[in-house]
């Protein structure tokens, strides 16, 4: 780990330190659940002792526009209580029964860490990471506060502290980001960054909705397949990426909507999120203001000046970079991919004008 | 959420009935109760706790750009809460060194140490450069999570964030109520710089 790096992180484990005290009175005071289980197998995932033998009812996914995780290989689960369903009558806001459980597991060449959401019975939902073993037995609980371990690409691993979960989490309306329409869509996106290709038996809404687990989706959804209505299939991809990597806070039924800053989209096509995410970005002046940069853009077409959008996708400094938890470091691919989109645009614009 | 016509007229109402000047704060205003097993508090009576907590909490003393005074430094309050000046200019800050490892300018709203340089923000209302455009939401949270809006980049030191995320829901609201109710002031404060960051381009 390198100076800065330290310095930092220094700061900001004294600015999100949780004060335990304080955290332990509010959970007296508001009558929360028993504790989260101290071990990963506890949490309904695997067997006890052999971590690849699921427990019946625990679903793999995976989403088409995947968030970018410093290059982990990344698996997902979900678990959904005997006769219950996923409720998807707003088809961007699903409503899912208590007992829901979902869980992420992160690799690199081994399995590193597993990140824990569930919904409790009177409707919150709970977040957890949980440490593996070096020899890939269980994992463990990991502190409220996070962790650092070694190892990873970036020479540090960082594990969430709950306050990180909430972060991003909690954001949108509904706190589970990668299990929705639009990632669960049959129409996937094959200029995806990272994605699983796409796969016979894939869980998708025609599965959800045939086995029962998914009710009240609207049936234009079905026989037409949620896709982002972008001009051309980088557009698409790129606007996928943003989606996936940032609109889970830049969405204006979110906790940010006063910035102006859409990057969300939505499965339902009547929201003509593409043209909303156009307009919030394209030529729009930046609240972001990099030194030495009097009045950025966050995307500039003019060929010359830099793009905010660009320089937060590209940094690898914790004051500027985006998304600003979970990443270390620059997604090369992603960043090309929304420098081709913004390169088609400015392209596409200047035609326009000949 | 966004302030109501009947919230800001209330505001209005009781900024009309309660002087701006900061200090002294009077002793009635100590014990304004907060309500926690009782009614919700007024308008009124959130924003003078939140005056209170204000001051006592010592937010002036870097969001309220400091100036030579007749007794000496003092928070210049025709710039009330507005953060570090942004047509001011800064120089690079010293190399620390021994067990010295902070410096802080003279207006002490831009204070350099191990995490960089960071610049106080601009609290008033502006809806451009302060607060104007938060919420409530965006408020707490961002004392809660020690995360610019609660979940950006780091708040930095010397922002108190460890103490400061004990605040009550209640308290935080009303802190959040009197800062919607100062007077705006248009300052766009400078991003933070990290460790190793040359100052003086960054600064006009």
């Amino acid at each position: 780990m390198d100076r800065l790096h330290r310095a930092i992180l220094l700061a900001v484990l004294l600015v999100t330190m949780p004060v335990t005290l304080a955290a332990t009175t509010r959970r007296a005071a508001t009558g929360d659940p028993p504790p989260l289980p101290s071990r990963l197998s506890d949490t309904g995932l695997f067997h006890a002792g052999s971590p690849t033998l699921l427990h019946e009812g625990v679903l793999p996914f995976a989403p088409q526009y995947p968030l970018w995780s410093d290059g982990s290989e990344k698996r997902r689960w979900i678990y959904l209580p005997p006769g219950t369903a996923i409720d998807a009558a707003d088809p961007d806001a699903w409503q899912f029964p208590a007992g829901t459980r979902l869980w992420k597991e992160f690799r690199h060449g081994r399995a590193i860490e597993t990140r824990y959401i569930e919904r409790l019975d009177d409707g919150r939902w709970r977040f957890a990471a949980y440490v593996w073993d070096g020899q890939g037995r269980d994992a463990v609980l990991a502190p409220e506060q996070g962790a650092v371990l070694e190892g990873g690409p970036a020479g540090r691993y960082l594990v969430p502290s709950r306050t990180d979960c909430l972060a991003c989490h909690e954001g949108p309306a509904v706190p589970v980001l990668g299990f929705s329409a639009l990632q669960l869509s049959s129409d996937r996106d094959p200029l995806a960054p990272h994605a699983d290709p796409a796969r016979a038996g894939q869980l998708d809404l025609a599965y959800l909705v045939a086995t029962g687990r998914l009710v009240n989706l609207p049936a234009a959804l079905l026989t037409k397949p949620p896709r982002i209505a972008a001009r051309t299939p980088v557009e698409r991809a790129a606007l996928g990426y943003l989606h996936g990597n940032c609109g889970h806070c830049h969405d204006p039924a979110g906790a940010l909507d006063g910035l102006d800053l859409v990057l969300a989209q939505r499965a339902d096509p009547g929201a003509d999120s593409v043209a909303r995410v156009r307009q919030s970005l394209l030529d729009r002046a930046s609240r972001f203001r990099p030194h030495g940069l009097p009045d950025p853009k966050r995307v500039a077409l003019d060929g010359h000046s830099p793009s905010t959008l660009m320089l937060r996708l590209s940094s690898t400094s914790p004051l500027a970079r985006m998304p600003p938890i979970g990443v270390q470091r620059v997604d090369d691919e992603g960043v090309a991919l929304v420098e081709r989109w913004i390169t088609e645009e400015r392209h596409h614009q200047e035609e326009a004008r000949r | 959420m966004k302030r109501s016509t009947f919230t800001r007229a209330a505001l209005a109402a009781a900024l009309a009935a309660a002087p701006l000047a900061i200090p002294p704060v009077v002793a009635e205003e100590a014990l304004v109760a907060s309500h926690a097993d009782g009614p919700p508090a007024t308008t009124t009576e959130r924003l003078a706790r939140g005056r209170y907590l204000v001051t006592v909490a010592g937010c002036n003393d870097c969001h309220t750009p400091w100036h030579q005074g007749p007794n000496g430094p003092e928070p210049d309050m025709s710039r009330m809460l507005s953060g570090h000046p942004g047509d001011a200019e800064v120089s690079p800050p010293p190399q620390p060194a021994g067990p010295w490892i902070v410096a802080a300018v003279a207006t002490n709203t831009a204070w350099s140490g191990p995490w960089g340089v960071s610049f106080t923000a601009n609290l008033t209302p502006d809806p451009e450069t302060g607060l104007g455009r938060w919420t409530q939401r965006n408020f707490t949270e961002t004392i809660r999570t020690g995360r610019h809006l609660g979940r950006g980049r780091p708040v930095l030191p010397p922002m108190p964030i460890p103490m400061y995320r004990n605040f009550t829901d209640e308290d935080l609201e009303a802190i959040f109520t009197y800062l919607q109710s100062i007077p705006p002031v248009r300052n766009r404060v400078p991003e933070p710089l990290p460790p190793g960051t040359a100052v003086a381009q960054a600064t006009q």
